[in-house]
């Protein structure tokens, strides 16, 4: 039963679950009915279904930054990669004769993918080919980008009336958001490509030791373009969900601060910033806890807006948990209980 | 034994494949001035300021004068601030990201309190030693708990950003007679030229942070951390004290210059400066100071707040309020100098 604990505790899903669970107690004694699920009008509604729908593009975004992380990288430009896609597609939308049809908007959602793609390919190119190193490679876009997205829109707030892209936001698909099932297939496809290939261990043999992993014939270069790209790919999608919800391009502010909390789900998520072995289910966790928390500051009644504090201290508890500093305390702390409880042991 | 006696005699620099030897000619010695990871970066930044300058001066009437030159350092005293505290932290290799929040945080508390009629004699200083405090404890959770300069900081920028919106949700007017005051003060340095106080206090705290730098033991170890820490440390250097001093003074730097932005601004607004961590850490790297630290200087960091500054001019300038160019410029100036400074020190090693 013991053992049973300490390897539960031990898993590096135990504390973000844990965290989870606490925030879903504390919700559940403000708001009794916060488990239940209804359907209408063939959608389903409840609070649990809000939490994956106003979560999905932050998840998406996390998904991407899990494997950039895992390389020992980082990437501070999906905020701007967002805005830029979601500019793009709206402008498109709006410049078109038929804002509303179908083929106007699978257009626009294909171009601005395609523009993602490029943007992503730019950071590969500066850490990978050039050596920067991400933090600074990423953080060019991440200032220049939201100038580029300006410069789309104008300096204005695109406003679309077009249903069909506005369903990517808030539309549903049997029943469930379409926001929640894209980000489940997103979810999907990296969790298959990295995990039943041979991708996910080379990812995490990049991520510990690049020169090593490279003169063992890994192609470290290759796969750090591929990261990037497929990380903007992923910022690009949430952008056109954030921008498709508000049915606005709004340059400044769609996914302002996104970047920061992608980052934070995946430090939750268990996944070391120091590169190496990463856990995509963690930082699906990690993107339930941030968005859970956000909804609980709603329903406990605090301003909605004090949350960046409750954000601050996550993210402060989970790196000072993670430290060495701690773990050594700690496993220093767990030696001297051992010990005790054998000398018990010996002396009865 | 006599072969050692002789050692000193030899001269130790015949070989030296670098030739800074006293013969060599000027166009050899600009060379290596300029490929020099020391001095290139900060030289080339120079020359960029000089040509845009000049350039401003022959595409704009009214550009070529003292005034636009000064009002440089009027519309950007705050950012030499800034920069100053971030190229302490740059050179010991690590980030503050916390800057931009740590600036409208200092804003807010300073409009806030005024409001419930503080003094500023009281409400001043109490920001300098809060923000001070926030450097420290970020200082402690990089040094004591390993956590990475990165993401402590981005800790830190999300405390100081919530609580923005947690003092206030919306702008706050400062109408304190002494704020007003010196956010309208004039000096006049003859002819028509005038600065403001902000000025002054930022030049001041570029003086003492050069001073500092390069003066004191305290200098000389931020620089050899930059260097390598596990070399400071086997010399025996204060390592730990220093690391977490470097974010302590970024923390002062920043309530600083939250307070000259007030002044400025003569407001307080949970949302201002965002992005500003992003134009402190380019001018600090326009000005030459590597992001790997060890090697850079403030007086650099404060070229490249005026580089900055020249481009919002001409950009002003040009009439069109496009202020998104501004974003793409230094964007697009931040590469060009980090390449170069990867062209220059892999050349050197």
């Amino acid at each position: 039963m013991s053992a049973l604990l300490a390897r539960l505790v031990a898993s590096r899903l135990f504390w973000p679950i844990v965290m989870l669970l606490v925030l879903f107690t504390i919700n559940l004694i403000a708001f009794p009915g916060f488990f239940a699920v209804t359907l209408r009008d063939g959608h389903l509604f409840g609070s649990l279904i809000d939490i994956l729908r106003n979560g999905a593009p932050t998840l998406i975004i996390a998904v991407g930054m899990t494997l950039v992380i895992a390389t020992r990288g980082i990437d501070l430009s999906v905020g701007a990669v967002a805005a830029i896609s979601g500019a793009v597609a709206c402008s498109i939308i709006l410049g078109s004769p038929e804002p509303a049809s179908p083929a106007t908007v699978a257009v626009a959602v294909t171009v601005a993918l395609i523009i993602s793609l490029v943007l992503g390919m730019w950071n590969g190119f500066l850490v990978a080919v050039l050596g920067i190193q991400p933090i600074i490679a990423t953080l060019i876009l991440m200032t220049a980008g939201r100038g580029v997205a300006m410069l789309i829109t104008e300096g204005q707030i695109i406003t679309v009336n077009s249903p069909p892209f506005k369903a990517l936001g808030s539309g549903f698909w049997f029943g469930i958001p379409i926001a929640v099932i894209i980000a489940a297939v997103v979810f999907g496809i990296a969790a298959l490509v990295t995990r039943r290939t041979a991708l996910g261990m080379f990812i995490e043999s990049v991520g510990i030791n690049p020169e090593a992993s490279r003169q063992a014939g890994v192609r470290a270069r290759g796969l750090l373009f591929v990261v990037y790209t497929f990380s903007a790919l992923c910022a690009a999608i949430a952008g056109l969900i954030l921008t498709a919800n508000t049915a606005a391009a709004d340059a400044n502010n769609t996914g302002l601060f996104i970047e920061l909390d992608a980052i934070l789900a995946v430090v939750i998520g268990g996944t070391s910033l120091a590169g190496g072995r990463y856990s995509l289910v963690g930082t699906l966790v990690g993107a339930l806890v941030i968005q859970t928390l956000v909804t609980t500051v709603y329903t406990v009644g605090i301003p909605p807006i004090a949350t960046m504090v409750f954000k601050a201290a996550v993210v402060t508890i989970v790196c000072l948990l993670q430290s060495p500093t701690t773990n050594e305390a700690l496993g220093d702390f767990r030696r001297r209980l051992a010990m005790r409880a054998g000398t018990g042991v010996a002396a009865s | 034994m006599t072969k050692l006696l002789d050692a000193p005699e030899r001269p130790l620099r015949t070989g030296d494949p670098n030739g800074t030897a006293p013969r060599a000619g000027l166009a050899r010695r600009i060379r290596n001035l300029l490929t020099s990871p020391k001095y290139g970066p900060v030289t080339v930044t120079a020359v960029l300021f000089v040509v845009i300058f000049i350039a401003g001066g022959l595409r704009y009437r009214g550009f070529f004068s003292g005034q636009v030159f000064l009002n440089l350092l009027v519309d950007n005293s705050y950012l030499i601030v800034l920069a100053v505290g971030m190229t302490f932290v740059i050179l010991t290799g690590g980030i503050d990201l916390s800057v931009g929040a740590v600036v409208a945080l200092s804003g807010m508390i300073a409009a806030s309190l005024l409001q419930t009629g503080w003094s500023p004699a009281a409400v001043i200083p109490l920001i300098l030693v809060l923000t001070s405090i926030l450097g420290l404890l970020v200082g402690l959770m990089i040094h004591v708990f390993k956590v990475q300069p990165f993401i402590a900081t981005l800790a830190a920028m999300f405390l100081a950003r919530g609580l923005c919106y947690v003092i206030s949700q919306s702008s706050i007017s400062i109408t304190d007679p002494t704020f007003v005051q010196l956010a309208v003060a004039r000096i006049p340095l003859g002819g028509n030229l005038s600065i403001t106080p902000s000025v002054i206090i930022a030049v001041v705290v570029v003086a003492i942070a050069v001073w500092v730098l390069h003066a004191t033991r305290f200098g000389r170890t931020v620089y050899a951390i930059g260097g390598g820490e596990q070399s400071g440390l086997l010399m025996g250097l204060p390592v730990a004290r220093t690391k977490v001093l470097v974010y302590v003074i970024s923390g002062f730097c920043s309530g600083m210059a939250g307070v000259l932005f007030t002044f400025y601004t003569l407001s307080g607004y949970p949302l201002t400066a965002i992005g500003t961590e992003l134009d402190a850490i380019a001018a600090v790297v326009i000005g030459g100071t590597l992001l790997t630290g060890g090697y850079g200087f403030v007086l650099g960091s404060v070229l490249g707040v005026l580089v900055l500054g020249v481009i919002q001019t001409i950009i002003t300038f040009e009439g069109t309020l496009s202020s998104w160019w501004t974003k793409i410029f230094i964007g697009a100036l931040l590469l060009v100098f980090i390449i170069l400074q990867k062209v220059l020190t892999s050349r050197r090693r």
